[in-house]
């Protein structure tokens, strides 16, 4: 006699032990702490807070160290996370122009005020694998410089804009509404602010190869990194009840912004244009691509013939994130088998039509049409 | 102790009684609550509503729970299944979830069940007034694959423009004979509105008609509501002169005998052994209970 | 009697000065006219601007309806405007396969207009689709056949058999014999000349060819850096042009 499967519910509970079990491993390896992931895995952090919406180093750690360093799962569960988390609204816009800058950069001038600062990179090293490391040595000490607290450090874009030779930041319009696409509906065209947050949570790899696209003629913007610069700004609320600006706290971002050209049209005279990028921590990577794939998305506004991928709105924002990929990738694990039941009627009906036209076509004619 | 670690205790006592009754806090139900409304108001049209990230991936029926966390109170019975079963595994993880977060009743039986969520099928036991259907969405706009554009979509849908629908069935049957499109088969609600009736099989199409029960559509991904009120005409596409059929199988099931009902085939070895029995598992050990038999109980 | 067609200062400008300026015509119902310049000469802008394909910087493109009244097509309401699209004008594209479903039958392909205008009768849509195809030359054994597999030619065929299953009054066409050999561009030709007279359509026609423009219109335009330089009944343009960039044009046809 033929019994129908049971028991999804004790399998469910034993793949999750085992799970917990794998995610383990050795037991006589050292368990991992959060500490050691926030501060030796920085950059996965960064990048799970970045596209997980939530700036909280401890939460992130903790979702890499579940997700066994899976970074799209661990950015699953912050955003799971930040579900539950009540909204109070938003911040004050950052002045990024007062970072407290630790690296900072631009490919358009040689020098300029408030200099060139490396700072912690990964450029110019030898990608040689350090075995020092793998030892366990330490590192030598960092190099020091005099501290110069209120050394000047404007915006590259700030010097082109005192020229006019770039486009104004857009106005700041206190009180207006803020897009939130975690909050209201994306409706297609929508606005830069709703797009930038878009790109800011999309997926890394898919926002970089779209702006390596652009790159390679899909949709070319003749991109400068004007400026990256990198370090901590100070957060801002303005309680209703209040009605002045309170600091919250001090957050670390990359923020980049690409100098773009830009022709003129009838009405604007030539003119450099702006591509914006901004992540949490030292996601640089992230903030370059990001700025790209912004200045393309606005071929529209500015009169540009829009026919690249990472020109389309709807295609980068209805693709970016990568917890809508990966669900309808991976739910296709999911039974299918009552659609595929459907299917199978269907094609041994087909065949049999098929069959059955073949037997009664003379053998000659058959010959012939083939 | 580290003030890290501290913190993680902290959250750690709040533990999962923290989350609200069905998960969702109250602000975010009502917000689907009124698109819900929305969607009742104007059956089969698709509402855009802030979905949230759920704590299961998207794709998996992250719609399906924000719609059912948006109705349920703690006087509801819930009944979930997938492929028409409570057993599948994605079944019983969404009545877990359900029972965890809310703790009210669940149960297996259709007729006992006040909210219902579904994957893919429609419960062969005729769901009566009072009842919710909900049903999981993964694509919700029945013009997706003949035009990717939202933007246009949507443009069509206000216009009624079906046409290019009717393209695609002309197609089938100018080279199958019949139309060919087994599952995810398109309706048109109350007159108006094409709608994708979410992967079930056709077979399950003529159930929507005229149904007592509140039907509720989640599509989580795609962030759309739509609905069909009790008692709404849905009429799936046909031609005058090639009407809509459904499948009908040639041999009743293997466990209970019913003649009427969608039949899942399983594999019994490698030697080309086969059974159909219910997709429905309930409908069937209903049935059985009744003291239906079929050649392979 | 009012034209059936009349624009009135159509500008559209792209970035860089390119595009279409201040351009006026009419069309009277059953009237041929030709839009004829280098590429680059703003001809097929104007032409996607009478489509509403392209949103005007300026201007009106004012349209008598059947029923007699005249209304503005840039502030018709989207519904109407699509509608009459669909049903009271064609549009017969340079490239066949951004005219017509690549991936549907060429019956389908006919037959969508009627399903779009509510046809429900599969039967009575396939009989109007064989009718057409027949009208336009194509074997009705090519009805399940799709256009990828169809010539350049037999695929032009069949956009205009496309359009014209719900008789439009106006079709506008673009470049539609160019790409074409010689021997099938004569033979397309005469079958849009056929058709056009056995119809009654007006056509507004862009091409770079004057041999075509001579062949099928009654009037032309000469447009130049997005402006109509020169205007009037195609013979009368073509024998004796009065503007200087017109007689290079007609010189360099005769010296080729």
């Amino acid at each position: 006699m033929y019994v129908a499967v049971k028991g999804g519910e004790a399998a469910i509970a034993n793949a999750h032990r085992l799970l917990a079990h794998v995610r383990r491993g050795d037991p006589a390896v050292p368990e991992l702490g959060l500490e050691q992931i926030a501060e030796q895995l920085a950059l996965a952090v960064d990048r799970v807070m970045t596209e997980g919406s939530l700036y909280d180093r401890e939460l992130a750690a903790l979702a890499l160290k579940q997700a066994r360093g899976d970074l799209v799962e661990a950015v699953f569960l912050l955003r799971a996370c930040r579900t539950t988390l009540p909204r109070f609204g938003h911040s004050a816009p950052l002045d990024t122009g007062r970072m407290a800058v630790r690296r900072r950069i631009s490919a358009t001038y040689k020098d300029l005020p408030g200099g060139q600062v490396l700072g912690p990179t990964f450029d110019y090293t030898h990608r040689l694998l350090d075995f020092t490391l793998a030892a366990g040595l330490p590192p030598p000490p960092p190099a020091e410089a005099p501290a110069e607290p209120d050394a000047p450090m404007p915006r590259v874009t700030d010097l082109l804009a005192d020229e006019s030779l770039i486009e104004p930041s857009p106005p700041e319009q206190p009180g207006a509404p803020v897009g939130d696409l975690t909050r209201e509906p994306v409706s297609y065209p929508t606005g830069r602010d709703t797009r930038l947050q878009a790109l800011a949570r999309g997926d890394e790899g898919f926002v970089l190869a779209l702006g390596y696209s652009t790159q390679r003629g899909y949709g070319r913007t003749h991109p400068f990194v004007g400026e990256i610069r990198a370090g901590a700004v100070m957060l801002e609320f303005v309680p209703e009840e209040l009605g002045f600006p309170v600091p919250l706290g001090r957050i670390a971002l990359t923020e980049c912004q690409m100098v773009t050209q830009f022709k003129g049209s009838g009405e604007r005279p030539p003119q450099f244009t702006r591509g914006y990028g901004l992540a949490f921590g030292g996601c640089e990577r992230k903030a370059m691509a990001m700025a790209l794939v912004d200045r393309s998305l606005r071929a529209r506004e500015l009169g540009e013939e829009a026919t690249a991928p990472a020109q389309d709105e709807e295609f980068v924002l209805a693709h970016c994130d990568s917890l809508q990929a990966t669900g309808f990738v991976e739910h296709l694990k999911l039974p299918h088998h009552v659609d595929f039941q459907a299917e199978l009627e269907l094609v041994r009906r087909l065949r049999a039509e098929h069959a059955a036209r073949q037997a009664a076509t003379p053998p000659m004619l058959q010959e012939a049409a083939e | 102790m580290t003030a890290m670690s501290t913190r993680g205790f902290a959250r750690l006592a709040s533990g999962a009684a923290g989350t609200n009754f069905g998960y969702l806090d109250e602000q975010t139900k009502r917000m689907i609550r009124r698109a819900i409304l929305k969607a009742v108001a104007i059956p089969g049209y698709q509402v855009p509503f802030a979905s949230r990230e759920m704590p299961m991936p998207y794709g998996w029926g992250t719609g399906g729970v924000q719609v059912t966390a948006a109705v349920l109170g703690p006087a509801d019975v819930l009944k979930v299944i997938d492929q028409g079963s409570d057993d599948t595994t994605n079944a019983v993880s969404i009545r877990q979830f359900f029972a965890r977060t809310s703790g009210i009743a669940t149960t297996t039986s259709t007729a006992a069940a006040s909210v219902i969520q579904t994957r893919h099928r429609i419960p062969e036991h005729r769901l009566k007034e009072g009842q919710v259907l909900v049903y999981q969405v993964p694509i919700p706009e029945p013009l997706r694959f003949l035009e990717p554009r939202e933007t246009e979509t949507r443009r069509m849908h206000a216009l009624s423009e079906y046409g290019l629908m009717h393209v695609k069935l002309y197609e089938d049957i100018a080279r199958h004979g019949h139309i060919a499109t087994t599952y995810a088969y398109p309706v048109q609600v109350a007159g108006r509105y094409v709608m994708d009736p979410s992967p079930t099989p056709k077979f399950d199409n003529p159930k929507m008609d005229d149904c007592p029960a509140l039907q509720l559509f989640g599509a989580g991904r795609e962030r759309r509501i739509y609905a069909v009120p009790p008692y709404t005409r849905v009429r799936s596409l046909e031609f005058e002169d090639h009407p809509f059929t459904v499948q009908r199988f040639d041999r009743p099931c293997a466990l209970c005998g019913a003649a009427d009902t969608y039949l899942d085939e399983v594999v019994t070895d490698d030697r080309g052994g086969r059974i159909f029995v219910c997709s429905d598992t309930d409908h069937c050990e209903e049935r059985r209970a009744a003291g239906h038999r079929g050649e392979a109980a | 009697m009012t034209p059936l067609l009349s624009a009135r200062g159509l500008t559209k400008l792209y970035p860089g000065g390119r595009g279409c300026r201040e351009v006026s015509l009419e069309l009277d119902a059953g009237e041929v006219l030709a839009v004829v310049g280098e590429s680059g000469s703003g001809k097929s802008t104007l032409l996607s601007l009478l489509a509403t394909e392209l949103a005007a910087d300026a201007g009106r493109i004012d349209y008598r309806l059947r029923d007699g009244t005249v209304r503005d097509l840039l502030v018709l309401g989207e519904a109407e405007r699509r509608l009459l699209l669909r049903t009271d004008w064609g549009f017969i594209r340079q490239d066949a396969t951004q005219g017509l479903r690549m991936a549907v039958s060429a019956g389908g392909n006919v037959g969508e207009r009627l399903m779009a205008v509510g046809a429900r009768h599969y039967g009575n849509i396939r009989e109007a689709a064989r009718d057409w195809l027949e009208r336009v030359e194509i074997a009705p054994a090519r009805m399940d056949d799709s256009p990828r597999g169809f010539s350049g030619g037999m695929r032009q065929r069949l956009q205009i058999a496309r359009n014209l299953v719900t008789q439009p009054r106006l079709v506008l066409m673009d470049e539609p014999t160019s790409g074409l050999d010689v021997s099938v561009q004569a033979r397309l030709l005469d079958l849009i000349r056929g058709l056009v007279a056995e119809l009654g359509l007006a056509v507004v026609i862009v091409t770079h060819d004057l041999a075509v423009a001579r062949l099928l219109s009654h009037r032309i335009l000469v447009m130049k850096d997005g402006r109509v330089i020169e205007s009037g009944l195609t013979d009368q343009v073509l024998d004796d042009p009065a503007a200087p960039y017109t007689q290079l044009l007609v010189s360099s046809v005769l010296a080729a």
